[in-house]
């Protein structure tokens, strides 16, 4: 299975961590390639806006990446944006918007992983990014009466040690929503600053999520204001080793699995 | 008056100064979200259901002009005037028109978001008509010379203490009282006066029934009908794209709307109109004032499915947290927020940026509106034919060219990297609104940089 590891520009700039989990956790699967020429998907363009200014970006992404089996980044909302939009902005890029998948959807719908080999002994809160949550469906959006798998939920559970935290407000907005963040910061601010209290008061130790976008927002204010939690992406938990500080018991229990 | 903000971001900012309040206001409206969870829960069938009024109100508004025409013939054959008024002015015209007739002095009002939307008080009060709006939460805004700031919630964005304070002024209640019950019980016999005094009533509509020429009005205090059963003349105001075909098609709408808007199964007062009653007059104002434009617009279209339960408001974060008045439109919030840039382009650019696009709005919305698309599309007109945020307009078109070009995209990106690596100062200068409350994340080697050392 030819797989091309697509990471979001920002991600490439300022959280190689998440690049190199996810690229780890791919290579379980199949033979990565990280293609070097690429940009970005051209979400932030259409979100302003400006969608056509995006459509050079999307050409690029469709010349990196048009020939692998999957396309597959740790990025929701990027992911989202190709696949909502990059058909009707490059038309020629229609037949490939199947392959390109999010790192969750991969390793759940693709994959069908049921036995993650991985270690993270903490108390764990998962923020629904919107994109993911009700954009692909990646879990059970409070609004709605159906009963949904939270996909997210079910991969961090297989991960050793793990305890996953439940904070009072499910699934809201964590208030990033890209330029919105700049063009409306007091709303933005708050909105991440209540979101933060929600997850801190429930017992989280980290915050993780499939986008790191959100988690960029919140760990902006989490480092001014100095809070105790700390944020993970989702890959980076789903990549953790097998800690040699684990019990023997435990140990014992990851071995018999 | 409330004051009128240039653009969002302004009413926000104005919202914030005060923390207190906005985690009230947040905490207000989240309590009523869920208790929209909590009744849609018990409906096993709900996502069925509103699959069922999407397509009822998708055939109608293909059907528009029949229904409207069958809507008609029927009033009128139960006795019932019907009027057409292609725009505020003119609804404002005929209202004023049948008042003149009869020679009224006084109105009682029950809510109704189109006479808001039309302008229609201070238009009758020029012509020395007094008009009370006899819902609670609307005679409050009215007291304080404001607006309502949230379509079912009228005063929601008001402390009881202001409300004490308003009541204590107006209706001569004691001072300092914040009794809920106590300023209620005021309000009641305040309101009874004027509904014996009143020569007509006004009230609005939430379902027009094609086939039996009847409406149906949703209320919880039954001011709807004190109003128009008391006085001699009714006159009930409807936006067009209120009209559904048949009687049975409130079994649907009915079980959606009080869910969606309070939580109850279903409004305490769900009052049915036919026909006046002997010696008493009742009138229908249809009116269009810019629907039949949406209609035509494709991608907007569907906009018009709204029944007005405020559940977008409700579930709304940024609403939630820049609260009603914020807006720069009548019906503020999500819908608020795709209704009004087809009226006023420029004047409410600011408003489908008012998101981030989260989507709670569209999964929320009983009559499923894909609202959040239509930010995003709105979003797209804004900035092609408005000349809103050059700025903005000129980063993403510069960007959008690097991105487009590897090699230039990776300089770029270099250069931005050794800058956040820069002087604190210059980094947070005022410019970086994202600076203000947040830190910039810190640069590290890129994955690029370690992917050709360590795989190549
Ligand atoms: S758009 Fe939908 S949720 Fe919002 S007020 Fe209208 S019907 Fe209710």
């Amino acid at each position: 299975m030819e797989i091309g590891l697509f990471i979001p520009c920002y991600i490439n700039q300022f959280y190689p961590e998440v690049a190199k989990a996810t690229l780890k956790l791919l290579q379980k699967y199949g033979n990565v390639t990280y293609p070097l020429s690429q940009t970005c998907c051209g979400q932030p363009m259409a979100n302003s806006g400006c969608e056509k200014d995006g459509v050079d970006a999307l050409k690029v992404f469709y010349d990196n990446f048009k020939d692998f089996d999957y396309v597959v980044g740790p990025s929701a909302s990027c992911v989202l944006h190709v696949r909502e939009h990059g058909a009707h902005l490059y038309p020629t890029m229609a037949p490939m918007i199947d392959k390109v998948f999010d790192l969750t959807e991969f390793i759940y719908d693709v994959i069908k992983e049921k036995e993650l080999q991985a270690e993270f002994p903490h108390k764990v809160a998962i923020h629904k990014s919107c994109h993911g949550l009700r954009g692909m469906r990646l879990g059970q959006c409070s609004e709605r009466v159906t009963c949904d798998v939270s996909k997210q939920d079910v991969l961090v559970e297989q991960v050793t040690g793990v305890t996953l935290i439940q904070p009072k407000r499910a699934d809201e907005c964590c208030g990033f929503g890209g330029t919105f963040s700049v063009s409306e910061p007091d709303i933005s601010v708050r909105m991440g600053t209540d979101r933060l209290k929600d997850y801190i008061e429930s017992g989280a130790e980290y915050i993780t999520s499939g986008d790191m976008s959100c988690l960029m927002h919140l760990d902006g204010i989490i480092q001014r204001e100095k809070l105790p939690i700390k944020v993970i992406h989702l890959a980076e938990i789903l990549a953790s080793e097998i800690n040699s500080t684990t019990t023997d018991k435990e140990k014992a229990y990851v071995n018999a699995v | 008056m409330s004051t009128q903000y240039k653009n969002h971001p302004a009413g926000a900012k104005a919202f914030n100064k005060n923390p207190e309040r906005v985690s009230w206001h947040d905490k207000a409206l989240w309590f009523v979200r869920e208790k929209r969870d909590k009744a849609t829960h018990g409906i096993p069938e709900w996502e069925e259901l509103r699959e069922i009024a999407a397509q009822i109100k998708a055939h109608t508004l293909s059907h528009l002009d029949k229904y409207l025409l069958q809507f008609e013939e029927q009033a009128q054959a139960n006795g019932i005037h019907v009027h057409w008024a292609k725009d505020a002015q003119e609804h404002n015209d005929i209202v004023l028109s049948i008042l003149q007739k009869h020679n009224v002095k006084n109105v009682v009002k029950s809510k109704s978001m189109l006479t808001e939307e039309c302008s229609l008080n201070p238009h009758l009060n020029q012509h020395d008509i007094d008009v009370v709006d006899t819902d609670l939460g609307e005679r409050i805004v009215q007291l304080a010379k404001e607006h309502p700031s949230h379509i079912v919630l009228p005063a929601i964005h008001k402390k009881k203490e202001e409300v004490g304070e308003l009541f204590h002024e107006h209706l001569n209640t004691e001072k300092g009282a914040t009794d809920p019950t106590y300023l209620t019980r005021a309000a009641r016999e305040h309101l009874r006066d004027k509904f014996l005094q009143a020569d007509a009533a006004i009230t609005g509509v939430n379902f027009a029934v094609a086939e039996s020429g009847g409406f149906v009005v949703c209320t919880n205090e039954g001011n709807v009908d004190m109003g128009a059963n008391l006085a001699p003349v009714h006159i009930a105001c409807m936006g067009i794209e209120k009209i559904i075909p048949k009687v049975e098609h409130l079994g649907v709408f009915l079980r959606l709307l009080a869910r969606s808007a309070t939580g109850q199964a279903i409004t305490t007062y769900s009052s049915h109109f036919h026909k006046p009653k002997g010696g008493k007059e009742m009138h229908i104002v249809l009116v269009d004032n810019g629907r039949t434009e949406q209609l035509s617009r494709d991608d907007f279209r569907k906009s018009l499915n709204c029944i007005r339960c405020g559940a977008c408001m409700n579930t709304c974060p940024i609403y939630r947290r820049s609260g009603g008045h914020s807006y720069t439109y009548t019906i503020p919030g999500p819908i608020g927020s795709i209704l009004s840039p087809g009226k006023d382009l420029k004047k409410h650019s600011s408003l489908p940026f008012a998101s981030t696009l989260c989507g709670s709005c569209s999964d929320v919305c009983p009559v499923k509106i894909d609202i959040h698309t239509q930010l995003y599309k709105w979003r797209q007109i804004i900035m092609e034919e408005t000349n809103y945020d050059p700025a903005k307009k000129l980063s993403m078109k510069m960007a959008g060219k690097a991105m487009g070009n590897p090699k230039l995209f990776k300089m770029i990106s270099k250069v931005g990297n050794t800058f956040l690596k820069g002087p604190r100062v210059l980094i947070y200068n005022p410019l970086n609104t994202w600076g203000i409350k947040r830190e910039l994340p810190v640069p590290t080697q890129t994955f690029d940089d370690w992917y050709k050392k360590n795989n190549s």
